[in-house]
């Protein structure tokens, strides 16, 4: 049966499409607009006379970026926080989540409430930081004197993921390992051989949780690297953040015959620090879908 | 006298020890020993939990030790443990000391308060309202793009999402021109050329709208997943029932979607109160400046400042202390009653 439109309804529809056209319109224009400000002449862009083209166009911008050394170094750097920082975050969330899903561990209660107090208390930023120089001096007692082993171990972990990947690790029947205790597993074996295949998409989403706030990681990153004095440890964001500080310099650096503006300079940085992401988007998406929606927990 | 544990011995006249109570009492005194026995023969599991235990107590719990400062005298060089206790002498001084402190720190509280209440009256409402409107595009591939296009800000770290808005909104200067969207909204007369080239940024009265669009921009397209989701889950027979009965598309709105999707929304929003006092500081300080401070600055930023820039920890600890112990019992208290009013709590 065809229904013809309501009036109310013909008015809603084409409010939400309006309202979706421009609203997503406003989502993607700052992107549109940092690309062709980042490839258009210099004139072009200091004059304001980029609007949504890119005019007399030039590459330097990028190349000059991509012959920056320190650039590649930054980038390194975030490669390496990211990788070893989300290794390190979920192999330790898993161990712990799993633990704590057992209803044989004892305090289960008391460990639940240590974790959880987390979220609903933090000392703030002075003590954290003081927090971190102490531990970063015991780190460099036992050997270990670059910034970015501290900040791999200490940061980012979050009681969050921890308490979505127990969720996930309660929701495994029991059936499937005790029948794999009978056979003959340990511990171990049973967790890597039934709980983490089985609760694959979790843990894949909440690798992604951690992986993105390491690729995002700036605040105690600088902090940190500003206090031991090691700027070639700087990751990718601190890179971006500094070379927006140090604007003027930018112009000196580019020199004044440049052929492009310091404003592109900057908008080629922030396209090479989000392309990674869309690249990798199609593949992470529905982890990304199914992760916000895992917001919402309850107990 | 109380005879559960004692029996009367006849032959001697006298109250004795029960026997059966001497059992009891030995399982009681042996049951860490018992406790322990499980520990160690299940010691793979807890093992399993060393790590977790360890990186929470040294990076998590040992700054709140840290945080204890606040209620001792700084002394330059020194541990907080070896620093002379004061009471409440720094709180005091802080919330009616009469000194720029006071008037500094109570700026932040407000301006803490303020940032997320906007944060709740304008940026909540956001993710519903697009999760509303997606629903009503039938097209499968017209919707995929609005939707792709509204999640793209998220992808942005802080860092960059900042870099951006300073560059779209950035002062006119003599090496280039004023941002592209001041420039805009300059066209269109929202304001003056005049205050687009001295730079949105660096003028007070707007940090609070910048902050919230930006916010919006970034995570209004992402949020409404949730809410998308709760409502594609309704079945299109309570339409249909709903369409016999008479009722118009406000009607079904009002009597369909928003009951079917109340538990996502008072969940988030609790969850949003709770989180009322703990405002991103990253965000704030990225985008805010001397010449914004009135409106931008909150209590992180300041006691970051006080703490670490003008070397007053005690200070500093203290104003954490009281942001930190507001936004707790909100936590808690925003939890407690949710789990009353309805089965949905958080934790």
């Amino acid at each position: 049966m065809k229904r013809k439109l309501e009036v109310s309804e013909l008015i809603f529809k084409i409010l939400s499409y309006t309202f979706l056209t421009i609203f997503s319109l406003c989502c993607l224009y700052p992107f549109v607009y940092a690309v062709s400000a980042s490839i258009s002449g210099r004139y072009a862009v200091d004059y304001n006379q980029v609007i949504l083209f890119p005019k007399d166009i030039q590459f330097d911008a990028f190349s000059s970026i991509f012959n920056n050394n320190q650039f590649w170094n930054a980038y390194t750097n975030t490669l390496f926080l990211t990788v070893y920082g989300t290794i390190w975050a979920i192999g330790v969330s898993i161990l712990g989540g799993y633990a704590l899903s057992k209803k044989r561990l004892l305090f289960r209660t008391g460990f639940n409430f240590f974790l959880v107090f987390t979220m609903w208390f933090s000392a703030g930023i002075v003590p954290q930081y003081l927090n971190y120089l102490d531990t970063q001096k015991v780190f460099a007692a036992i050997g270990i004197t670059d910034v970015k082993w501290l900040i791999v171990i200490a940061m980012g972990m979050a009681a969050m993921n921890i308490i979505l990947l127990r969720n996930a690790f309660e929701g495994v029947s029991s059936e499937i390992e005790e029948a794999a205790i009978v056979d003959g597993a340990t511990e171990f074996q049973v967790l890597t051989k039934v709980y983490i295949p089985m609760s694959q998409s979790t843990i894949a989403t909440v690798a992604l949780f951690f992986g993105i706030s390491r690729w995002n990681g700036y605040f105690w990153a600088r902090q940190m690297i500003a206090a031991s004095g090691s700027p070639n440890e700087q990751p990718l964001q601190v890179f971006i953040r500094l070379l927006l500080e140090d604007y003027t310099n930018l112009d000196t650096l580019a020199g004044w015959r440049a052929p492009y503006s310091p404003n592109s300079a900057i908008y080629a940085l922030i396209i090479c620090a989000i392309i990674p992401i869309l690249i990798i988007y199609p593949f992470i998406q529905k982890y990304f879908a199914k992760g916000v929606n895992m917001g919402g927990v309850k107990e | 006298m109380n005879d559960e544990y004692l029996v009367y011995n006849e032959e001697l006249n006298r109250y004795e020890l029960d026997p059966e109570q001497k059992v009891r009492d030995d399982v009681e005194k042996n049951r860490w020993k018992l406790n322990w026995q499980l520990i160690v023969k299940d010691w793979r599991l807890y093992a399993m939990l060393v790590p977790m235990l360890l990186v929470f107590l040294i990076w998590r719990y040992f700054p709140m030790y840290e945080l204890l400062g606040c209620f001792k005298i700084t002394e330059v060089g020194k541990e907080v443990a070896q620093m002379k206790w004061c009471g409440f002498a720094n709180f005091k001084s802080l919330m009616f000391g009469g000194t720029t402190q006071t008037t500094a720190f109570w700026r932040a509280f407000r301006n803490t308060f303020l940032l997320s209440f906007y944060g709740l009256l304008f940026g909540f409402p956001m993710p519903i309202i697009l999760a509303l409107f997606f629903n009503e595009i039938k097209s499968n591939i017209l919707r995929s793009v609005y939707q792709v296009l509204t999640y793209l800000p998220k992808f942005m770290s802080t860092v960059v999402m900042t870099t951006l808005v300073s560059m779209l909104l950035k002062q006119g200067d003599l090496v280039s021109g004023t941002g592209i969207v001041s420039l805009a909204l300059a066209k269109i007369g929202l304001i003056s050329r005049q205050t687009a080239d001295l730079g949105l940024l660096n003028n007070p009265d707007f940090f609070r709208a910048i902050y919230q669009i930006s916010g919006i921009w970034e995570g209004a397209g992402y949020d409404s997943i949730v809410y998308f989701a709760a409502i594609i889950a309704i079945s299109p027979t309570s339409y249909e029932a709903a369409q016999i009965d008479g009722a118009d598309k406000m009607a079904q709105m009002r009597y369909v979607v928003i009951p079917s999707i109340l538990s996502t929304i008072v969940i988030m929003l609790i969850n949003r109160i709770g989180s009322l006092l703990s405002i991103g500081y990253e965000k704030v300080m990225l985008l805010y400046n001397t010449n914004t401070w009135v409106t931008a600055d909150v209590v992180s930023t300041f006691s970051y400042r006080l703490g670490l820039e003008d070397g007053s920890q005690a200070m500093a600890s203290a104003a954490e202390m009281i942001n930190n112990v507001t936004g707790m019992i909100l936590v808690i208290g925003a939890n407690s009653i949710a789990r009353k009013a309805s089965d949905v709590s958080l934790y």
